[in-house]
This record gives C-alpha cells, structure tokens and sequence, in this order.
C-alpha cells in the first residue's frame, strides 16, 4: 500500500501515448529507402556506393558537429539528418565527385536544415536545398551520368568520382544520356519497361521506380506519409501529359514515360512528402501535389531544363505555409452541411 | 433481440488507445465497506457549493440532508452513513488545496437503514416537480463532469429538447462503471429514462452505446417497457466518442454549433448512470449516497467496481483494493482526461468514476520532447477539427488572442487525442488549458 510520506508523480493527462516517435517515423523512412540503395549500387556499382557513404556522412557529421558547436545536445538520434543524407545521395549522379558530395552535404544541412532552426523549421527539403547548390555550382558534373550496368561497375571507381577539389572531372568515354534528356535533346524514347526497372541512366536512386513505390506503400500503409501527395503529382502529371500527347504525339512524350522518367517517382514518393516542408491537412496536400505535377510537366516539356522535379518541389515547399493558412480544417460546430459519419 | 448494423455511426477523427478493460469489464458491482471517517468538501459540483445545515457534534441518519443547495446551480449533499458530524472545516481537495468541507464519523453498530424522504410520483409530478426533485437528490453527471443535471434539463429560452440521450459510450480506456450500470440496472436506467422525459418533453430517447459493451447494449434493449418511447443505438469504439458533441453527432448526425449547447439542436445529453440513479432513488425521495467507482491499473491488486459511500478517503479505498507498494501515479478518471493526484488524502465524491493507479512500469520511461515535425497526427486526432500543430507553435510564442480568435481555441474541450498521438511528445492539450484558462482571464478581466 502506498504509505504516507510516498511520492506521487504529477503528470498533466493525457496519461498514455500511442507510441509514437519522431524518431521511430524517420528510421522507417530510411528501411523504406534501403531498397532503392541496394537497387542503386546494384545497377551503379561502387560508383553509387561512394556517393551515397559519403552524402550520408557529410550530413550527419555536418549536423553532428554544428550541434555541438551551438553547445546543444546531437540531434542524430532523431534519425532525420540520415534521412536527408540518404535522400541528398540518391539525387546526385552516381559518378559526381566525392569533394562535391561532401560538400553539396554540408550545404544541405548547414543551410538546408540548421539555418532555419534545425528539424521542424526547414522551410525546404535539406537534401534538395544540398542538390540545388550542386546544380548552379557545377552544371556539367551535374549532368554527366554514368550508365547503368557498366560492366566494370565494381572493379573500381569511375575516374571522376575520384577527381581533386576544384579540378574539372574527367569522364570516362561511356557517358549515357537519361531517358529525359534522351527524349528532350534527341528525340529518344527509351523503353517503358526499362524505366520501370530501372535500368536506365540517371541519379543514383531515382531509377528504381517499382522499388520506391513499394517504399512509399509501406511508409502509406505505416501513415508515415501522406499518400495524397504523390497520388496527386502522379495523377496530375498523368494527365496533363496525357492531354499533351494526345493533341500532338509527335512533340510529347506518353505520360507512362512521364511517369517513370527522372526524379518523379523519387521525388514524389520521398521528397515531396517531408512533413516539415509540406502541407498539414488533406486538401492541402492535394494542391500541393497538383502544383508540383504541374510544375514538373510545365518544365519539362517547355522549359530550358530536361528535368524539373527539383525546382517543382522546392517550389512547392515555399508556397506550402501558404497553402496551409488558406485551407485550414473546418473547424467542428461552424460547418455548413451536418457531419455524422465517419 | 438486438439487430446491429456492421458499421456503427461516429465522428470524424479520434484515435485508438487501447481500452484496458478486461481487467474489470466482466466484475459485478460489489459493495463497499464505510471508512472510519467520511469527508465531503462542500462543492462537489460544478456551481454555488452546498451549505451546512448541520452542526459539529450533530448526530446524523443515513440518507439525511448535510449541506443544502445554495441557489439553482447547486446541489444539495446527503449523508451516506448514520453517524455524527465531527468537524466543519477545511478537508484536502482534489486540486491539492484545502477547500471547506464536513467530517462525518460512521457509527459502527448502527443498522444503517436510510431515512426516506418525499418520494417523487412520475404520474403525478409536474416537469417542475420533477426538475426539482432530481435536485433535491444531489444528482450532477456522474460521468465525470458533476455539473447539476437538473440545470440542462431545462432548455434555454427560445429552444426545446426533442431527443433524451443517454450516455452509455464510456469510452476512457480502464473504466466500466456505466458498463456494469447498464448491465445490472438496466430498469433502473428505464425509470430514470421516464422522469427525464417528462422533464425536458422530449418525444424519445436514443441510448448510446459503445460496440465493446455489445452485452450492456442488449441488456438494456431486452429490458425496454412496451410504452417507452427509447432506443439503444450503439456507436463505434474510438476516442472520444463519450464527448457529448461527439455522441450528437453519432447518434443525430448534426453538429452542434461552435459555442452553442446541445439544446441548439433540440438535444440534451445525460449520462446513462446518471439516469440509472434518478431512476433509483426518485420513487424514495433518496438523495446521492454512493456511486459506482472502477479501482484499476497494474498497481492495484484487487481490481474492480465497487458501490463506494461518498467521501470515502481514497487512501481507505485503496488500501481495501491492496495497492502495490510500488504505485507512482494515480489519476482520477481515465487515463485520457483523468487528473493526476498529488495526495491520495482527497475523497471520492459524486464525479469520481474511477481511479487508475500507475507503477513505475508504465510511468518510468521518460520521453524526449521533438520540435513539431508537421505531421499531423493531430491535426487527424483531433475530434473538433481543430489544428493543434498551429495551436501549439502559438502557444509556445504566446500568442493566446490569435489562437483564440483564428484557430478555435475555446473549442477545444480537453480531450487529449492530439497529446495522445504527438511523435514529437509535445503536450499539447496542457499548452492549451493553461492558454484557454489565461484567455477567459483576459476576456473576463
């Protein structure tokens, strides 16, 4: 029995939680991205090996060490600076040099992240913010790209991965082209089922479109993610793809193209949906989706850029408070119609 | 036989915790032994507290008036036992400060029969009558809440009540008083139905309840009378379903207005225990001497529902039901709402529905406080559709009048739901009673 004089512990109700965690919600975005790793250094080799160790590392030792230079407690057990590295990795192209990846890290969580106060606070994606500076600061290196299943894909590293700070990368002879910029610049269609699996040039993890829906249905089916949004951004660039086709099949790519070409399916499933920097409530969501398609369809198909999933998404994120404080919850009580079901 | 859709209505929102009502679901109501002293602080209720119409040394019988209403919102308070009044002073309350308040002695060999007093003629009584005795019997919401059940029963000017819905939901997790009520009074339940009828001159009476007390349900519907114009619809297992503007909506697919009172869509919402003892004590003229109180949690070693006098010590309560040695919280109500005591010196009065006593088990992990990460697990929790995530970035920079003004703070009824699901353990529902408390202070100021 309790006897006088036993301490009590005070606690405001509620008395019980569900169980859930930050930290918990990140780690599982990192195992749904595991197998779009794996995927990457499968069709990469060591290549992509090297960029994601480093892109990882540069981020959380960039967030590690500013940490403690504030003097606060390191922020790495909350899981959200792998995340970005993880993400930051699989956006670089795979044979980008090692200095430009650390470096593009420390951009992504110096500025990205800890400018804006740290996790909670970003107004951008961190690892896009990284990706961004990466892409005005070295457009070519940017833009050359390794291709997939290049025979000697584990017996060493592309030349360039390797390359000194400030000195210009040399490439190999064996450069491919994505399928974006294939269709932009050449007019080449490759393949839908090669896009679907992947085995195509392109970013590191954003190949592997099967593999990053079936990330995406696990974090959907966890609700660790809102699935409204890449539903809509799919949807939306389906279809305003598709009406383009159809009026001139000539001059547009078919919309399953669309769909698996580039950074979408990685930008939607994983990119788009960081909670910080998009909106909070469903319909919210939905515009946010429908304005990064359409962003995306409008650069890609009209813009100086083959691809725009980047922009499109940052974008997105700047005007997302916005679309927050204009499509705020109806509040129980001022609703017109009458609610009562579930 | 009761026929049961497959998808029960509800709300919109709320969440899941688990119920933690197996440990005392399936126990009957057993009765409880007096304390050696009996402490009844003299406002129990929301409103005017009682006053003394008793003196120190006074002998008194069971069942007889101690402390008389003060006003309409009031209520008057019986004493539970024959016995004598030892003190008129200052009794520990529930909020951890001293309020005024009486100490009764129970004589021991005293055969403890009750005094009755004007029984109260359903056939005869006026709604006035009627209005009136459930006052003179002490009843407030024993679902929690104690506010005088004889002030909703009249309907502000300009509205009238066409619906009587009991409460039966119960949906904090541990608790089972109102589902044993149902289960062993469904009669009693019944006659409560027919006063407050009358009362309100409401045409029916819908019966709410939760689709985990399928057996209180069925009870209740075996035991209706022919002429009673009642209904027992269950609802769907989500919290907080209980809430009243959740039920209405449940059961009468309407909302009720921001700011306004049930009665603004012809409905007033009585708790099904509540009804159960109008219905017990208003054929005697008996006024509120004990009530149905779950004892629970992992630290309590004889768990179950009793029938407690009121004013029983809780110390006396749970020493009877053996408490682990190694208790660290116990909180009065449910986990989700229920106020964690900072004294076990407080007695259980007539709002006490249960108390859950913690050990170390469940209260020891300590847990780290994330900034928000936008998630919106509560903006999905929240049963008002309210969003906390905003509310609480508001909180934190003291901006009370915006989060009054533009977000709907006086809305939130404290239900804890966003608190509940926060990843980032933020405790949001405690950010929002201090600001709800500072902006009354303001306004009224």
């Amino acid at each position: 029995m309790a006897k006088a004089g036993k301490t009590l512990e005070i606690d405001t109700s509620p008395h019980i939680a569900s169980g859930a965690s930050v930290d918990t919600i990140m780690r599982n975005v990192v195992y749904a991205l595991l197998p779009v790793c794996a995927f990457s250094v499968y069709v990469f080799g060591f290549a992509a090996l090297v960029t994601l160790a480093a892109a990882i590392s540069s981020c959380l030792v960039t967030e590690h060490l500013l940490c403690r230079w504030r003097g606060a407690a390191s922020t790495l057990g909350d899981w959200s600076t792998a995340v970005t590295g993880v993400i930051y990795g699989l956006t670089l192209p795979p044979a980008l040099p090692v200095w430009m990846v650390v470096l593009g890290g420390v951009i992504a969580v110096g500025v990205g992240k800890f400018l804006f106060g740290g996790l909670g606070y970003n107004a951008f994606n961190p690892a896009l913010v990284g990706r961004a500076f990466l892409q005005a600061a070295f457009p070519v290196a940017m833009t050359s790209w390794y291709p997939a299943l290049a025979a000697d894909r584990f017996s060493g590293l592309p030349a360039s991965s390797l390359t000194y700070p400030f000195a210009t990368p040399v490439y190999d002879a064996l450069t491919g082209a994505t399928p974006l910029a294939a269709m932009k610049f050449d007019g080449e269609v490759t393949a839908t089922l090669d896009l679907a699996t992947g085995l195509t040039a392109g970013s590191t993890g954003e190949t592997g479109g099967i593999l990053i829906l079936a990330g995406g249905l696990y974090l959907a089916l966890r609700r660790m993610m809102n699935w409204r949004i890449p539903l809509a951004i799919l949807a939306t660039v389906f279809a305003l793809s598709g009406v383009m086709h159809l009026v001139a099949p000539a001059d547009y790519p078919d919309p399953v193209f669309m769909l698996f070409s580039g950074g979408l399916m990685l930008g939607a499933v994983f990119m788009a949906t960081d909670m910080v920097a998009s909106p909070m409530t469903n319909a919210g969501c939905v515009v946010y989706g429908v304005l990064i398609g359409a962003l995306v369809v409008v650069i890609r198909l009209w813009g100086g850029m083959p691809e725009g999933v980047m922009y499109a998404i940052l974008l997105a994120n700047a005007v997302s408070p916005h679309i927050d404080n204009l499509l705020q919850p109806r509040v129980y009580g001022t609703r017109k119609a009458s609610g009562g079901s579930s | 036989m009761l026929s049961l859709p497959q998808r029960y209505p509800t709300f919109t929102h709320g969440v899941h915790p688990p119920e933690s009502k197996d440990d005392t679901r399936a126990l009957g109501i057993r009765q409880f032994p007096f304390a050696p002293v009996l402490v009844f602080p003299l406002s129990q209720h929301i409103g005017k507290p009682a006053v003394p119409v008793v003196r120190e040394g006074e002998e008194v019988v069971r069942g007889q008036v101690l402390a008389r209403a003060d006003g309409f919102v009031s209520v008057p308070q019986h004493a539970p036992a024959s016995g004598v009044v030892r003190r008129i002073g200052l009794v520990p309350g529930i909020a951890g400060k001293m309020v005024t308040g009486i100490y009764l002695e129970p004589y021991p060999g005293s055969s403890q029969e009750v005094a009755e007093g004007e029984p109260c003629d359903l056939d005869t009584a006026s709604p006035d009558e009627i209005v009136a005795a459930i006052q003179a019997a002490g009843i407030v919401g024993l679902g929690g809440a104690a506010f005088p059940t004889h002030v909703k029963l009249r309907p502000p000017a300009g509205k009238s009540i066409d619906t009587l819905i009991l409460n039966g939901v119960e949906c904090e997790p541990y608790l089972t008083t109102d589902h044993r009520v149902m289960l062993e009074q469904p009669a009693d339940v019944h006659t409560g139905v027919r006063y407050l009828l009358k009362a309100t001159g409401a045409a029916r009476a819908l019966i709410g309840v939760e689709a985990n007390k399928l057996d209180a349900a069925e009870a209740l519907q075996r035991t209706i009378p022919d002429d009673l114009p009642v209904a027992v619809r269950v609802v769907q297992v989500k919290y907080p379903q209980g809430a009243e503007k959740m039920l209405i909506t449940a059961l009468l697919g309407k909302d009720v207005p921001s700011g306004g009172l049930p009665a603004d869509v012809g409905a007033v919402v009585v708790n099904v225990a509540t009804a159960a003892e109008i219905g017990r004590l208003l054929p005697h003229g008996r006024g509120i001497q004990e009530r149905v109180v779950t004892l629970t949690g992992p630290a309590v070693g004889r768990k179950g529902n009793y029938r407690i006098p009121v004013g029983t010590p809780l110390r006396f309560a749970l020493e009877q039901v053996e408490v682990s040695g190694d208790v660290s919280r116990v909180f009065l109500g449910g986990p989700m709402m229920g106020q964690a005591l900072s004294s076990l010196d407080i007695p259980i009065t007539k709002g006490t529905s249960g108390f859950v006593a913690f050990t170390h088990a469940e209260t020891g992990a300590g847990r780290e406080e994330y900034p928000c990460i936008h998630c919106a697990y509560c903006v999905d929790a929240c049963p008002i559709h309210l969003n906390p995530s905003q509310l609480g970035l508001l909180a934190k920079v003291a901006d009370y009048e915006r989060m009054a003004d533009e977000f709907h703070l006086l809305d939130c009824f404290e239900c804890g739901a966003c608190s509940y699901v926060c990843p980032s353990h933020i405790p949001l529902v405690q950010r929002f009673r201090s600001a709800k408390a500072l902006v009354r202070a303001l306004r009224s100021g």
